[in-house]
């Protein structure tokens, strides 16, 4: 974050939309660069679907918190500037809780208490400070975008290998042949922390290629 | 209420489903500051003191929200109660003993955003503890993380020496270091309820 915080400019036009759009998705991507909210990362990524959901929740979460941080810029006093973030926050919080809860009885209990922990997501809190606290509306709604999708696309990355891994399944659906001896293991808590590791793993790999080339990688 | 003898509570807290290492809680200073032994276990002291302030705290809250019927306000509260506990922890441990506010340093206000803080006071209202369960859950799960990290922070000293291939250097044998850990405390299973 504090990395970010230092390179990114905080003019209002020194930098393009798509530029903006394509730091959260890519360049900075929450969980694989900038190595944030790595709670929720972890622990709802035991199949692709709670991995979405969880991830679309937050993102959600992130695009409201940062249009109001954005709007009330120049409203909130800089002392009490994160106490009220986090009063911003916990409100849409509470409200996607309710949401889920509303839509599916079902996912609600999958996800848990994981849903109100958004709240404690450093990605959030992170992005209302370094970003929405300092640039426009607009801006600001384009930045949670490209992390909430960069966040999403990393928590997909996660579900689906360890879904497909641990039940033989993507997303309900069975990809593995029936002979396939599951592993259990990738379901488990270690599970998660091995995928993330992989993962990490290959990020890195591909990010020490010349600049340009990263672009052409899903 | 909810029948689970203190004992039971405390073991499935600490151990069985640890709070790092099977709910994945409190990742981010698992991760950061797990470097040497001697932090470790000072943020782990901190931690366990604000869970049980927070755990009290919330079961106050959670009594009187539901006195005045607003359950949706829960999360609101609690989050709010947590950041000005530990304010107020600071101020008084900075009047205290400036000895160990010079020790935990940055660490305490970082306790604001630490999950498993907020997370004690989530779960103990959902399993409906009472207030003796609450406090021993509290403690039970703040022991586990300091368990947990000063675990993770001894297999980090001696990984310093080993001779660890670049691409995996830093968080990503941590990780997996983290993994096998964590399969180890599958071990204690069939400890809990």
């Amino acid at each position: 974050m504090e990395h970010h915080t230092a390179t990114s400019p905080t003019a209002d036009d020194s930098a393009g939309d798509t530029d903006v759009f394509i730091t959260g998705l890519w360049r900075q991507n929450p969980v694989f660069v900038q190595v944030l909210g790595m709670c929720p990362t972890l622990a709802v990524t035991n199949s692709a679907l709670n991995g979405l959901a969880m991830g679309l929740a937050t993102t959600f979460v992130l695009l409201m918190s940062n249009t109001l941080v954005s709007l009330l810029r120049k409203a909130i006093p800089r002392q009490v500037r994160i106490a009220s973030y986090i009063l911003i926050i916990a409100t849409f919080v509470t409200a996607v809780d309710y949401i889920i809860q509303a839509l599916s009885l079902e996912l609600h209990k999958a996800l848990g208490a994981f849903v109100s922990l958004i709240v404690v997501n450093c990605i959030i809190l992170g992005r209302a400070e370094a970003f929405a606290s300092r640039n426009s509306v607009r801006r600001s709604l384009l930045d949670a975008l490209g992390m909430g999708l960069g966040f999403v696309f990393a928590l997909l990355c996660l579900g689906s290998v360890r879904e497909i891994l641990g039940s033989g399944t993507l997303v309900g659906i069975a990809v593995l042949p029936d002979g396939f001896e599951k592993w259990v293991v990738m379901l488990l808590p270690a599970g998660g922390f091995f995928t993330l590791g992989l993962w990490l793993m290959v990020f890195k790999r591909i990010k020490r290629e010349p600049p340009r080339a990263t672009e052409t990688q899903p | 209420m909810n029948e689970t003898s203190l004992w039971s509570v405390f073991v499935n807290a600490s151990l069985v489903n640890n709070f790092v290492l099977a709910y994945f809680l409190g990742i981010c200073p698992f991760l950061g500051v797990s470097g040497k032994l001697a932090t470790a276990s000072r943020m782990g002291g901190a931690v366990t003191f604000v869970m049980i302030i927070a755990s009290v705290c919330a079961y106050g809250i959670h009594a009187l929200l539901l006195l005045i019927d607003a359950p949706y306000l829960q999360l609101i509260a609690y989050v709010v109660v947590i950041a000005a506990t530990v304010q107020i922890v600071e101020m008084f441990i900075k009047k205290t003993s400036p000895t160990l506010f010079r020790a935990l340093g940055i660490f305490l206000p970082l306790i604001t955003t630490n999950c498993a803080i907020l997370a004690v006071a989530l779960f103990q209202t959902n399993r409906a503890y009472d207030f003796m369960q609450s406090i021993v859950f509290a403690l039970g799960a703040g022991l586990g993380f300091t368990l947990a990290l000063m675990l993770m922070a001894g297999l980090r000293e001696k990984l310093e020496l080993a001779s660890v291939p670049s691409l995996v250097q830093g968080t990503i044998v941590t990780l997996i270091s983290a993994g096998v850990l964590s399969l180890a405390f599958m071990g204690f299973a069939g400890l809990g309820a």
